[in-house]
């Protein structure tokens, strides 16, 4: 599986598990700032953790600090190793706009059809700096 | 700084200029961690000023020593030095999430950037003035610069219905009562998502509060920014006027069954034999709403602690009847300036119970307290907390 993906927000290219959420999220009350783990005891992906993962996202709800958690979550170190949107968040991705501005090292923000979200789930995923999304082939497979 | 973040803000949206704004309503100096704080402290080493008016969200702390935050050092001294910082930028020493209850109110019609999801929604759907939902240090940016990029509810096309959700199913005495505004909310968003939609079928003018908690519960569960409400919300005379087609794209008959859904599915917690506390006041309560709150107290002693948060424009009139004094004589906690799911303020139980009249702390509790929810009228709410367990009144969709 690979798709081309349009680059919302550039940044450091990013590899890790590709978790792809099944509701929208607000990351301010549904994400814990300093670990990543999924607090909001009514998402379908409550005690996920998304720091270090390819974050596939259907849609955010709720709260207007969304870009205060993300930016939080880049300086800590507990970001996803890159997001994937169906459409730019306006809000969400102010979190990654703003952390460059401070200096700080932001993983990449992408934009892809949702109904290409399947095809990545639970697989090792990369996201490259010119945008496209990849499954890291499982290592048993390749070739000697 | 502040221009670089508008400007990048505007591409990845698409707008396709900047179009100078009257005022913001600024959510970015509530404290997540550091890095929020060394944003606002780089803006104002930068010399920067705000260049409209710009009133402030909640911070993580009560400057009006009202409660005592369980906010430990070092977080709590940089809590106090984001909140200085913002100051120091220009803004408003509002702290509340109800700025349109504390003089803050732009004209139908004008541009506007404003955060805090509910805030944002009362401002589009209940003043009429144009703003979108906007996130964290974008608002302050628009701030800096007086700018904002020009796409969404700025443009009065995208201000218009493309749904229809009809209440007109429901009983007049279910739709008169203080829980339907919360609960139809709370379902509203979860409906339409990020759509916009006229609310149809609700007889007369509900009340501003009723709006305030309406369109809380909404930007909770789901992305509204803008509702409306044929023959109450000032954009929609009636539905015809404010839908963009003369088809609406989806109509939603509520049903009591859906209310019945949503409103249980507000609570968490399964039928507790006790509560530890009770919250209210999100958004900020206002001085009806407090009064409305002594005159259920009436007096009495309460068992378990009642959380009021409110701002400090509120207080003040409280605290000149003495409201305030009666009221913490009763046990009730006074929370100004923030309040008990942005910033630790009630005792971590572990395992406790929360009772609320508002759809959007029974949204936020769980995740951010660790307190399971259990949602009641504000007539409920007193009368449980007076007896330490929970007592519901049947009012039926």
């Amino acid at each position: 599986m690979s798709a081309p993906a349009e680059i919302l927000v550039p940044g450091k290219a990013g590899e890790g598990e590709a978790l792809v959420l099944t509701a929208p999220i607000s990351f301010w009350g549904g994400v814990d700032p300093k670990t990543g783990r999924i607090a909001d005891v009514r998402h379908p992906q409550h005690g996920e953790v998304i720091a270090g993962k390819v974050l596939f996202l259907p849609g955010t709800i709720g709260s207007s600090s969304a870009s205060a958690v993300l930016m939080e979550l880049v300086h800590n170190g507990r970001a996803p190793a890159a997001l994937v949107l169906h459409e730019p968040d306006a809000i969400l991705l102010l979190g990654l706009i703003s952390a460059r501005e401070m200096g700080w090292e932001t993983p990449m923000a992408v934009r892809l059809e949702r109904d290409r979200f399947d095809g990545f789930r639970d697989s090792r995923t990369v996201v490259d700096t010119n945008g496209s999304i990849d499954l890291v082939p499982n290592t048993y497979d390749r070739p000697a | 700084m502040a221009m670089r973040i508008v400007a990048e803000s505007a591409r990845l949206l698409g707008a396709p200029r900047l179009i100078p704004i009257a005022s913001t309503h600024i959510d970015g100096a509530l404290y997540h961690g550091d890095s929020g704080t060394l944003f606002a402290e780089r803006l104002v080493e930068g010399g920067a000023k705000v260049a409209v008016r710009s009133t402030l969200n909640v911070g993580a702390l009560d400057l009006m020593g009202c409660s005592r935050i369980r906010l430990e050092e070092p977080r709590r001294g940089m809590a106090r030095r984001m909140m200085e910082a913002y100051r120091k930028l220009g803004c408003e020493q509002s702290w509340t999430c109800a700025p349109y209850q504390a003089g803050h109110r732009p004209a139908q019609g004008s541009d506007v950037a404003w955060g805090e999801s509910n805030a944002v929604v009362f401002c589009n759907s209940v003043l009429g003035a144009r703003t979108n939902r906007y996130g964290d240090f974008l608002d302050i940016a628009c701030a800096i610069t007086g700018r904002a990029p020009d796409y969404g509810l700025h443009r009065p096309d995208n201000r218009r219905a493309r749904l229809v959700f009809d209440v007109s199913g429901l009983s007049p005495s279910f739709l008169a009562s203080e829980i339907a505004w919360p609960v139809l909310g709370s379902l509203y968003g979860r409906e339409v998502g990020n759509a916009i939609g006229v609310v149809t079928g609700v007889a007369g003018h509900p009340g501003e509060d009723a709006l305030k908690a309406f369109g809380a519960a909404a930007a909770s569960s789901g992305a509204v920014g803008l509702f409306h409400i044929a023959g109450v919300t000032p954009e929609a005379p009636d539905a015809e006027t404010i839908l963009a087609a003369p088809e609406p794209e989806a109509v939603i008959r509520v049903t009591p069954e859906m209310v019945a859904k949503a409103r249980g599915g507000l609570s968490t917690a399964a039928a507790p034999k006790a509560i530890d506390a009770v919250a209210i006041g999100s958004p900020h309560l206002s001085p009806a709403e407090l009064d409305s709150l002594e005159r259920l107290i009436a007096g009495r002693r309460l068992a378990v602690p009642i959380y009021a948060c409110t701002g400090r424009h509120a207080l003040a009139l409280l605290e000149q009847d003495g409201g305030r004094k009666r009221l913490e004589g009763s046990g009730v906690v006074i929370v100004a300036d923030t309040c008990v799911v942005v910033t630790p303020i009630m005792p971590d139980l572990g395992n406790g119970v929360l009772m609320t009249n508002s759809g959007k702390f029974a949204h936020y509790a769980p995740g951010n307290t660790g307190y399971a929810v259990l949602y009641a009228s504000l007539a409920d709410c007193v009368e449980s907390a007076v007896l330490g367990r929970p007592v519901f009144t049947d009012i039926a969709a």
